[in-house]
């Protein structure tokens, strides 16, 4: 199946880098305005619950960080086969720039988790379904990131990590639906895209917004890792040869 | 006359089954691991009856597990060395169709001795005969899923310099539902519980490797062999 | 909420506090790092670039010599 050439045209590595130069700026910022936004509603707004006293809080850095964990992976997994399947460099680059910060968000997800466990639940960890299958996502990222380390080539080692990706899709599902499938520990889903919510209106509020403030965090993040990448595997080319002139310049402080 | 390419699978097979019996030996470290690691659990921890059965199913589970996985290196490593890889890559056939092939012989000196082995350590764990039918249900459903899996991973680790511990990093992690299930299966058949549904699950992955393993192999072995 | 009840948290101050540190700093060095890599990058570019034109210059100096 042949993309219109357009697609290759734009996805080119010194467009890529154009565009998303003007791009970052805006995310940094609406990263920013978000978080004090949901911070401020999630400490001082939200009311205290009337089970969990205030260590509910946690769920405001929990659970976006969750949700974060699933839907980078997925970002890394989907931008690895377009990659591979029509050989698009940004493709690649995007993968590879997600599993860093893919795994530091199944890292927290994790950890907070636990220390939301013990007050509440009497311990820090549990054998279920849904903290195991998000502990297993952990070792995906992790084995992806040392795989594409230990590959010399840059294009093998992003169509080694594109399988790996690939194959491990099928632990999503499964952390996904695992609350459903199994009776676990872990809290059922309150949140769903067709149901109203069971939650407390001034708790949802701050809990959407700071999943969309990770997802700019991530935009930003992602988009400051892939140019970086960009005009090191680029570097043979006259455009980067010009960016390195100026924005050197600039670092440097004047003529050399 | 070109073979065909059901032929070429079957030489394949034939062509590793020889090879491994003449390199019998080699065939039974893995199988000697998984009644090591068996046997050491009641040494390192304690005699006792009740305990040993608690523990069978998954003691069990992990040391075939671990076994598997110590077996990978043989799939596709000597293969990779002399160039005969290269060979079998390069030839008119369907790679995932050779690939296929060498995971089923694979899996008929490694997997097997392994369900073979299991009532025997069964016994030595004091698992009752209707854990052990259970037990050897799961590895028949299990260990082909093994084999399957462990040669994507096999496949993306095979030119780098140390790829065996990447190569258990990589696998581990999509072993461990089929350790869940299996084990769960056999913990709730001596309970008395229905296991179809663990059953069907194991049935559905090994379905889903059979078709996409060999595709994923193949695909990460043109990525190691160039 | 008053002062040190947000820093207290109803009792549950390490808990609430421990997972936004933890988050805070992973997510802090995440970000930074290649804002700094980015900047090491572009420095030892222009390295590489001032000796490649050295490298040029001598080559077409000793073949015009």
């Amino acid at each position: 199946m042949k993309l219109p050439a357009i697609v290759h045209k734009y996805s080119s590595p010194k467009n890529f880098y154009t565009m998303s130069g003007k791009m970052v700026p805006w995310f940094a910022w609406g990263f920013g305005l978000t978080l004090v936004f949901g911070l401020y509603y999630g400490f001082f707004i939200a009311p205290t619950d009337y089970q969990q006293g205030e260590s509910y809080r946690i769920m405001f850095v929990h659970v976006p960080a969750a949700w974060m964990s699933m839907f980078i992976y997925m970002v890394m997994a989907v931008s690895g086969a377009v990659g591979l399947i029509w050989r698009i460099k940004t493709a690649d680059l995007m993968a590879s720039a997600s599993a860093p910060i893919g795994a530091a968000f199944t890292f927290i997800a994790l950890v907070t988790g636990s220390l939301w466990g013990k007050p509440m639940w009497g311990t820090y960890w549990v054998w279920d379904a849904r903290l195991t299958s998000e502990l297993i996502l952990l070792f995906l990222y992790l084995g992806f990131i040392a795989l594409q380390a230990s590959i010399e080539d840059p294009r093998n080692a992003a169509r080694a990590g594109a399988i790996l990706a690939i194959v491990g899709v099928v632990n999503i599902p499964i952390i996904h639906y695992s609350v459903e499938w199994w009776s676990t520990l872990h809290q059922g889903a309150t949140v769903s895209k067709m149901d109203k919510p069971s939650i407390h209106i001034d708790m949802l509020i701050p809990l959407l917004v700071m999943a969309v403030s990770f997802k700019l965090y991530y935009a930003t993040s992602v988009l400051m890792r892939a140019r970086g990448e960009i005009l090191l595997r680029e570097q043979n080319s006259r455009w980067v040869k010009e960016i390195v002139e100026n924005e050197g310049k600039a670092l440097v402080g004047g003529a050399k | 006359m070109i073979p065909s390419t059901s032929s070429a699978f079957i030489a394949l097979i034939k062509r590793d089954l020889m090879l491994s019996y003449r390199h019998r030996n080699e065939l039974l470290n893995p199988l000697l691991f998984f009644v090591i690691v068996v046997t050491l659990f009641p040494l390192g921890t304690s005699p006792e009856k009740q305990l040993l059965q608690t523990m069978a199913p998954g003691v069990i589970w992990v040391a075939a597990l671990l076994a598997a996985m110590l077996s990978l290196d043989s799939l596709f490593k000597s293969d990779y060395e002399d160039g005969t890889l290269e060979q079998m890559m390069l030839s008119h056939h369907s790679n995932a169709v050779l690939v296929l092939a060498k995971i089923i012989s694979h899996w008929l000196v490694t997997g097997v001795p392994i369900i073979l082995m299991a009532p025997l350590l069964g016994l030595f764990m004091f698992m009752p005969i209707e854990g052990i039918k259970t037990l050897m249900l799961t590895l028949l459903l299990g260990t082909p899923i093994l084999s399957l899996v462990g040669a994507i991973g096999m496949g993306l680790t095979l030119g780098l310099n140390r790829g065996g511990m990447l190569l258990s990093l990589l696998v581990l992690p999509l072993y461990i539902p089929v350790l869940i299930f299996s084990a769960n299966a056999v913990d709730a058949s001596l309970a008395g519980m229905d296991i179809k549904g663990q059953l069907y699950f194991l049935g559905a992955l090994l379905v889903l490797s059979i078709t996409l393993a060999p595709i994923a192999t193949a695909t990460a072995l043109k990525i190691s062999v160039e | 909420m008053s002062a040190s009840e947000f820093f207290n948290m109803g009792g549950y101050a390490f808990y609430v506090w421990s997972s936004y540190g933890i988050a805070t700093v992973l997510l802090a060095w995440v970000f930074i790092s290649p804002i700094f890599s980015k900047k090491n990058i572009i420095k030892e570019l222009r390295i590489k670039y001032r000796q490649q034109e050295r490298q040029q210059q001598d080559r077409a100096d000793s073949e015009q010599a």
